[in-house]
Order: C-alpha cells, then structure tokens, then sequence
C-alpha cells in the first residue's frame, strides 16, 4: 500500500511533466493541423539551457533558492520561446499551403537538427548538475517502506497546476484566446475579420515552446542530469498523451499526460522498468486503432 | 465613390474566374451581383480581401488603392463580410461570435453596438450563451450578419444570405438588408442567386456570367430586362 502510494506521487510527478509538454502538441495541431515533430527537441533545448542558467548562477555565488529557480524559468522561458518562434518561422510558414507531407518532413528535419546542434555545442555525453533542491517530506511509514514527497515533486506540481489554471484562463476568457480558437475553427474567416492569422500562429508556437520550457526546467531540477536525446523519448510520450486525451483538446492533453505519467510509473515499479517505455507505446496504438479521436477530442468528421 | 473596382481579372487555381470586371458602389447605394453558380460572384467579393488576390486591375476603396492590402488589413478600413456558408465559429458561442466582429473596434462602442444587434436580432440575445453551431440556418445567417456589424462597416458585403434558409428567414433577412441601409445608411453590396428578391431590393445591380460584366442597370431596369427575365428569373427560381 505504501509502496503503491509512492508511485502514485511519482506518477503525477511524471504526468504534470508530460502534460505541460503535451500541451504544446494540441495546440499546434489545432491550428495548423500538424504534428509538430521538433517540439520535444524544443523541451531539451530549454533543459540545456537550464543547466547552463544554473551553472551560471552557482558561478556568481547566487544560492537563494527560490531566486535561482525563478531566474532559470524566467530566461529558459525566454529563449525556449524565441526557438519555439523561429523554427515555426523557417521550418512550417514558408510551406504554408503546401501538401501535408511537406511540414511534417521538415518537423522531423528541424528536429534532427536540434538535436545536432546541441549534441556539437554541448558535447554527447550526459551533463549533470548539482543538486538544486535536496530533501522533502516523509508522509508515512508502513512496513519498513517510508513514502516520501520530495520539494521538487511539490515544487512540479504546484507549478504544473499554476500553469494550467493561468493558460486555461488565457485561452477560453481573453481576447487573445478567443482569436487563437477562431484561428483554429476557420482561419480564414479569422482573418477576414481584422486577425492577424501568422501572428496568431507564431504566438501559438512561443505558448507551447514556453510550457516545454518550464517542464525542461523541472525535469533538470528533477532528474539532475540532461543529454541531447532526451527530448526524442519525452516528446514522443507527451505526444502519446496528446493522442490519448484527444489531439486538439487542451483538458485532453492534461488528462493524458497525468494517465501516461501513472502508467509508466506503476508500470515500471510492478511490471518491468526497462519495457516503460512499451506501455505507453502500447497505448499510443491502443488508442489509434480503437479510439483516434481520444478521450475528450471530438471526431474529426463534423457536421457543420 | 466608395468603392471602384478596375479591370480587374483573378484567378482560382486554374480557373480565370474574373476577366476584367468594373463594379462601382457609391456611398448609401444597396448594390447586387446576380448570376449563375460559378459565373464569380463570390470570387469578385472575396477579391476585395485578396483571396484571391486581383491578378491585374485596381481596387479603389474610399479613395485609397486596396489591390495589395493583406486580408486582415482590409477589414480595419471599414469594410465587413457576412461569407458564403455564413462561416461562424461553431465551437464558440453566441457572444463570443459576436465579440469576434470586435477585434480592432473601439472598446467604448460596445455596448451600444451590442445593443444595435441585438435590437436586429433578439433571438441571439436569448442564444448569448448557447455554442453557435446549434443554431438554425437562419439564425446562423443573423449571427454572421451580427458579427459583421459589430465592427461598424462603411461597406457591408453579403454572400448569398438567403442560401438554404426557409422561406420566413428569406422575408426577413431582405427586409433586414432593406432597414440596414434607409435606417442606418449602410452601403451594401449584395451577391445572390435569388435574382427576384435581390433585384427588388437593390438600387443598381450588375449580371456576372463567365467572371464578366455582362449587363448592368437600375434594380427596376434589370428586373424588367428580358435577358435577364429568361436567364434568372423565369428559369429554376
């Protein structure tokens, strides 16, 4: 019992991290109708910039703690999101109106080379980091098992559930919201009414580079150790959870990323921990063959 | 003059569908395209946003060339569309369909334009907060024509909009049109395959056939005109 406590607390952990990045998926998808395949690069950019933010910070002595995290997400939230702008810019806008294909191979193009470019600039091996954030809190003990929630966990929970709440807010309450869910139903429309549609679109790009940004942050402080691959495995789980909570559907993608957090936690801890990664695969076909449209997205067929 | 359009010619993929078209809508006219399914009349309304964009010609605008404007610019120079298939947001609601006509209005006009629509079409004040796909074709059509008031055009264009609707929204939406322009001093420029109606309605009307201008004259001229009487009026309506 305690033990399956202490997966549950680990698999929310891993759930809110992969819903942040599943996020930026949805919603690219709902407004261009592609799956941007560089998007997990996006959140391994945004780890390494992390670790560098960091290890500058410890460089000129800076050690409140709080500070120092809020530094790292403030500048990793910043650059991440010029990334998440500039592939949008040079990989998907210039094939704008092109075959479906088009876009998705240069996804992939764009992919690879982040994942090159990061590999060259910062070496191939795995890059640690000193631990940021150390200990936590026992919640309870049971037959010699104690279960153990940790600050950074808190720290990724709260942060998640801030972020969800502010972005849930941003898109279905504001102006800005309003014209990115247009832009989503009829682009054309939308710009037929005064919307600047590519502008709309690159904002869409930064929001979900910008979540991947501060679930790259998490996972450093998290984990402690980054390399240039991570975000190949990250971006296909998140991508998974996409699916599974229904791709284009923003709750979706927070439901998905909770359920496939869970899964690979107890999986791991019960089953195998090295097949994890065959379960949420399993599912990504699960769902595909069963159920395309998710668990919250509606079918693509509409009656208008 | 409030908007001149100059031989103007434009493409749909391989389609030439405008082939040198002159249109001329002064400021309080109600003006009509008629003409068959195909012939451009879609096409020419769309080409004042650019999509497509006029190959050759000039578009005039309240005496500034708007041939090359980017689409979302043409709307902020006082021109609203109510498109073809009414096009609303489905997925949003009455209010937020609305508010979508807003999207550069001066924030201080909205209650009172709120207010105007509203007073046009009290059934979207009791659907305010129902998601705008449920609605009727008809009410649709209201909506679509709501949220291109909302930004105050100089120049409203309709789409065919009274496609598809039973006959009693057919009634109302001319008489709307009608109100629109004696009431408000709304410019309209009206494109319909219900010659009838819009004949009847309009000051000056002009028949597309092939993307070309091939008659044009007062709405009384046109309705009276034999060629159109055997082309558009006596036929299938």
């Amino acid at each position: 019992m305690a033990y399956a406590l202490q997966q549950l607390i680990n698999g929310l952990t891993l759930g809110a991290v992969y819903g942040l990045i599943a996020i930026g998926y949805t919603m690219v998808y709902g407004i261009i109708g592609m799956i941007n395949f560089a998007h997990g690069d996006i959140f391994m950019v945004s780890a390494f910039i992390a670790v560098t933010a960091f290890t500058l910070l410890a460089a000129f002595d800076i050690t409140s703690l709080p500070l120092a995290i809020t530094a790292v997400l403030i500048t990793a939230i910043f650059f991440t999101s010029a990334y998440g702008w500039a592939v949008e810019r040079m990989a998907y806008r210039p094939l704008r109106g092109s075959t479906r294909l088009a876009p998705l191979i240069s996804a992939i193009g764009m992919s690879i080379f982040l994942q090159n470019m990061v590999q060259l600039t910062q070496g191939a091996r795995v890059k640690p980091i000193p631990p940021v954030l150390e200990g936590g809190i026992e919640i309870w003990q049971s037959g010699g098992f104690t279960v153990q929630i940790s600050w950074t966990q808190i720290m990724i929970v709260l942060v998640t559930i801030v972020l969800m709440v502010a972005f849930t807010y941003l898109i279905t309450q504001t102006a800005f919201g309003r014209q990115q869910r247009a832009c989503e139903q009829d682009s054309t429309m939308t710009a037929l009414l005064g919307i600047n549609v590519d502008r709309t679109i690159s904002a869409t790009f930064m929001l979900g580079a910008a979540l991947a940004a501060v679930a790259g942050v998490m996972v450093t402080v998290y984990y402690g150790v980054v390399d240039f691959f991570i975000g190949f495995v990250a971006g296909i789980k998140a991508f998974t959870a996409a699916v599974l909570g229904g791709i284009g559907s923003l709750p979706g993608a927070m439901l998905g990323g909770l359920i496939i957090g869970l899964i690979e936690a107890f999986w791991a801890a019960y089953l195998s921990p090295e097949y994890k990664d065959v379960a949420t695969f399993a599912i990504l076909i699960l769902v595909l063959m069963f159920r395309p449209s998710g668990l919250l997205g509606r079918p693509e067929v509409e009656k208008v | 003059m409030m908007l001149h359009m100059e031989g103007v010619h434009a493409h749909y993929g391989h389609i030439h569908a405008l082939r040198g078209v002159d249109v001329t809508v002064q400021v309080g006219e109600i003006v009509t395209l008629i003409g068959a399914n195909g012939a451009g009349k879609s096409t020419l309304m769309m080409s004042l946003f650019g999509k497509p964009g006029a190959s050759s010609g000039r578009i005039v605008f309240d005496g500034e060339d708007i041939t090359r404007v980017p689409s979302h610019l043409i709307s902020r120079r006082g021109i609203a569309i109510v498109p073809e298939g009414r096009r609303i947001f489905p997925r949003m609601t009455v209010m937020e369909n609305l508010l979508m006509g807003t999207a550069f209005a001066d924030p201080a006009n909205f209650n009172a334009d709120i207010k105007r629509v509203y007073a046009m079409f009290p059934i979207l004040e009791e659907r305010a907060a129902q998601r705008a796909g449920t609605l009727s074709g008809g009410e649709q059509q209201m909506l679509a024509i709501g949220r291109a008031l909302m930004s105050r055009p100089k120049l409203l264009l309709l789409d065919e909009p009274s496609l598809g609707l039973a006959p009693i929204y057919i009634k109302r939406i001319f008489q709307i049109i009608r109100e629109l322009n004696t009431e408000h001093g709304m410019t309209v420029l009206l494109v319909e395959q219900n010659a009838h109606h819009a004949l009847r309605v309009a000051h000056r009307g002009y028949v597309l056939q092939h993307g070309e201008i091939v008659l044009a004259g007062s709405g009384q001229e046109l309705l009276a005109s034999p060629e159109v009487r055997a082309a558009y009026l006596e036929g299938g309506h």
